[in-house]
């Protein structure tokens, strides 16, 4: 007999191993996610995947589900607090969607649309975070990083080039490249890397490629993300 | 370290070579590689990444990290002042201001010929002899306005460090209070050789039978985790002792370090033993770097007499050593798989849990990470027996604790009580009066209130690490906890989302209101800040982090009030003013052509 473990209150089976967030798709209910992808270990840095299991907040991509478990997610307390973590990762950096290419293609916007943020609520920080526009092929606008660290994840486990990393701590974290410069360009670089192809969001563009899709034909235009997500965790 | 290093006695070659150009090295060999020329210019870690075979931007990852490790020039002179709250309420800023115009320079800013640089850093461990600061990584005490001005002369005639007067670096153990544990008198090897006698069986049921529970704060049962380790699979299993002593107002792990080395050290072949552990690291925070020599010199009378190394007392088998890690400005290594990330030479970011530390910690491998006081507890349990320990305390809290006391007292310093000691007995026995708060277990802990003065420390009550800082009637609460809300927002590694961005935002609020900006509206949102770093954080960091602001909103919430602009609604917009220009138009002024807005003036 298959484990389950009840979410929302609908029962959701599971093997061994498998995370919350994990059983959770594949069963065809949805639970947010930035950092999370399924071909890498979960990072749990972003928490927008957060639920309330046995009582406590988890990590639903890092947690291993539990025979038994009553898990809240889609739950007006979870869904407010993913909305305000949406909103410190808008007022943290600097997101000006409709001047930027990834609009329509961007998880961090899809979500904001999903989970009906209306405001960016605090006050925004305006770092300073310069464009790297060295590269022949690739933009790297640090200004919209949510430090998912996806990039750095693929770059050094499938690419096996670790272009990127972070450093600084704290609210003055920033991702940096692998020359001493500090240039995209004088890395090894390139655009058929995964690590190039795998933001989520606005930072990792390919040049001479912006807007190519017509407004009400991008990914998140017609479809909601939940539902994006859904699809692809079913094929 | 010398002052002015103005010929390199060292290579990075040299220094490459002493850590067997081993990657996990990496964060001990940038401490090193700053000596050279008191920061870390750029190409410099492009040489070490080379040599370690590992990305430039790793390097730059771990080098940005650290507080004490920097990618820009700093001064010949860096002088840090230590910025807890007891070293304020001593009035540490008029001293760094003070400092600073004598020398003519900018706090944070290096002076223009690049010979001193003058700013804060987080608590140093020395609020019982504050206010104090760093010069190159040496601690000084007592500072007032004489030293200073001395110590900006001494700094204007570059005298290296070294021929500074030596009572500058004298650092005070202050023991007010001794029990079980400091009133040890234990030749080294003697808790061993009991332990060693009962067979690791017997020892690991006496520390069951003992009941000590982890002193960090945490509390957890030692013997339930070496009981973990031990079993776990896997070989050349680890012993940490966790002296990243980080907790604002602790500190007395730095005592123990300074006069009990040889317990702390016992305490982790003790649990070697108990575990079958052949490797030992002591964690040293990077702000206590000065005790270093003396704990290597102890460390090395230990290998003399038998006590570290192989086959320990002639047992076959028992093999383990200790090397000393050093630390370099990071709270958040506190936090024990923090710890061992930067323990492997990376960026102290807190792990996902479980895998816990004590199945794979250090390189995969099962490990034990305990705080400095319990290890030197367990010397107790193996002299005196776990029925013995457990007798003393509380049901659920066995045996003594040892308090780092500090603020609005008579006599701050070190105070070891029995487990279940009321709040005010300690008060009363350090020379307290008129106190208005207690905040207990450092900037993490609680806030307790007058009313609250009868309550216990205990596991089961008020638990602690240590830190026991007192402010009487005159200080401002609402100022207590904005120096700790500064602390977290610069402590915060940034891995999570709700830490990172919550305790900038939260620091934020604080200054809003600090500033007189502050509305109910704010209040509101500092309540919904909190509750989000509460439950959403990946760490205790984040999840503390919130602590003083919700006791002294609780508490002591007219300390907030006071500073908001209106408690309820203010209106931009006032009636009778507006109506100036009609008055004077109808040149009149009696009391019928003013609208009345205050109830007190209808009399």
């Amino acid at each position: 007999m298959t484990k389950q473990f009840l979410l929302d209150g609908q029962p959701v089976p599971f093997e061994d191993g498998q995370t919350i967030l994990e059983a959770a798709r594949i069963a065809g209910h949805y639970i947010p996610s930035l950092c999370w992808h399924k071909d890498f270990a979960p990072h749990g840095s972003c928490k927008l995947c957060i639920v309330k299991a046995a009582g406590r907040h988890v990590s639903a991509c890092a947690t291993p589900a539990k025979e038994g478990w009553e898990v809240e997610s889609n739950s007006p307390e979870m869904n407010g607090e993913r909305r305000g973590l949406l909103q410190m990762l808008f007022v943290e950096g600097n997101h000006f969607c409709p001047s930027c290419e990834k609009s329509g293609n961007c998880e961090l916007q899809a979500l904001g649309y999903e989970y009906e943020m209306l405001t960016s609520r605090f006050r925004h920080f305006y770092p300073d975070r310069p464009v790297d526009a060295s590269h022949p092929d690739v933009l790297l606008d640090f200004n919209r990083c949510i430090f998912c660290e996806l990039c750095v994840r693929a770059s050094r486990d499938v690419d096996g080039k670790s272009v990127f990393a972070l450093t600084g701590r704290g609210i003055d974290k920033h991702l940096v490249v692998n020359a001493e410069s500090g240039r995209l360009a004088d890395t090894d670089f390139a655009k058929d890397d995964l690590a190039a192809n795998i933001c989520p969001v606005g930072v990792i563009l390919h040049k001479r490629e912006g807007f190519a899709v017509p407004i009400g034909e991008r990914t998140y235009d017609n479809a909601t993300i939940r539902s994006k997500k859904l699809k692809e965790s079913s094929s | 370290m010398s002052a002015l290093p103005s010929v390199p006695l060292v290579t990075l070659d040299d220094i490459l070579q002493r850590h067997s150009h081993d990657p996990t090295r990496l964060l001990q060999i940038l401490i090193d590689a700053q000596q050279i020329e008191g920061w870390l210019p750029a190409p410099s870690l492009t040489r070490i990444a080379a040599a370690l075979h590992i990305p430039r931007a790793r390097v730059e990852g771990v080098a940005g990290f650290y507080s004490f490790l920097y990618t820009r020039p700093v001064g010949r002179y860096r002088v840090l002042f230590s910025d807890n709250i007891t070293d304020r309420m001593l009035g540490n800023a008029e001293l760094l201001d003070a400092l600073c115009r004598k020398l003519w320079i900018e706090p944070g800013k290096l002076s223009e010929d690049g010979l001193v640089s003058v700013t804060t850093t987080s608590c140093t461990g020395l609020c019982d002899q504050g206010p104090a600061m760093l010069v190159n990584g040496r601690a000084i005490g007592q500072l007032n306005h004489r030293r200073i001005n001395e110590i900006a002369e001494l700094i204007r005639q570059q005298r290296p460090l070294d021929l500074w007067p030596a009572e500058y670096f004298r650092i005070d153990d202050n023991i007010r209070r001794r029990d079980a544990l400091l009133d040890l008198d234990m030749p080294p090897g003697a808790a061993l050789t009991a332990a060693i006698a009962r067979g690791r069986d017997g020892w690991l049921a006496e520390m069951q039978a003992s009941n000590l529970r982890g002193r960090g704060g945490a509390g957890f049962a030692t013997a339930v985790k070496w009981a973990s380790a031990r079993n776990a699979p896997g070989a050349q299993k680890v012993i940490v002792c966790n002296a990243d002593e980080g907790e604002p107002g602790t500190f007395k792990d730095r005592v123990l370090l300074n006069s009990f080395a040889d317990l702390v050290f016992e305490g982790m072949a003790l649990a070697a033993w108990a575990v079958s552990a052949t490797e030992g690291f002591l964690y040293l925070r990077g702000e206590y770097h000065y005790l270093r020599p003396q704990l290597e010199a102890v460390l090395a009378s230990r290998r003399q007499a038998g006590l570290l190394g192989t086959s320990i007392l002639g047992q076959p088998g028992f093999d383990f050593d200790i090397q000393i890690h050093l630390g370099a400005g990071a709270y958040v290594c506190g936090e024990e798989t923090a710890l061992l990330e930067s323990l492997e030479g990376k960026r102290g970011t807190p792990r996902i849990r479980p895998p816990f530390p004590v199945i794979k910690g250090y390189l995969g491998r099962p490990t034990v990470v305990n705080n400095v006081e319990t290890l030197a507890k367990t010397c107790l349990v193996a002299l005196e027996g776990g029925e013995a320990f457990a007798a003393t305390g509380t049901a659920q809290s066995a045996g003594t604790k040892l308090l780092s006391i500090s603020g609005d007292c008579a006599a701050p310093g070190i105070y070891e009580y029995p487990f279940g000691v009321p709040i005010a007995r300690i008060l009363e026995d350090c020379g307290a009066s008129d106190t208005q708060a207690v905040q207990v277990g450092g900037a993490s802990g609680m806030c307790l209130a007058s009313y609250e003065f009868q309550r216990r420390i205990a596991y089961e009550d008020v638990p602690t690490a240590g830190a026991f800082m007192i402010f009487d009637g005159t200080r401002d609460l609402f100022d207590v906890a904005r120096a700790f809300v500064h602390f977290f927002a610069h402590e915060s590694c940034g891995f999570c989302t709700p830490c990172r961005v919550g305790t900038a935002l939260l620091k934020g609020f604080m200054d809003k209101l600090a500033d007189g900006h502050g509305a109910k509206a704010d209040l509101n949102d500092i309540d919904w800040l909190d509750r989000l770093l509460k439950n959403a954080s990946h760490c205790g960091l984040g999840s503390a982090a919130p602590n003083p602001v919700i006791d002294t909103l609780q508490k002591f919430r007219p300390a907030y009030e006071r500073r908001l602009v209106s408690l309820d609604f203010e209106p931009a917009f006032d009636l009778d003013a507006a109506l100036a220009e009609a008055r004077q138009l109808t040149a009149r002024d009696d009391p019928g052509a003013h609208l009345k807005t205050h109830e007190e003036e209808e009399k």
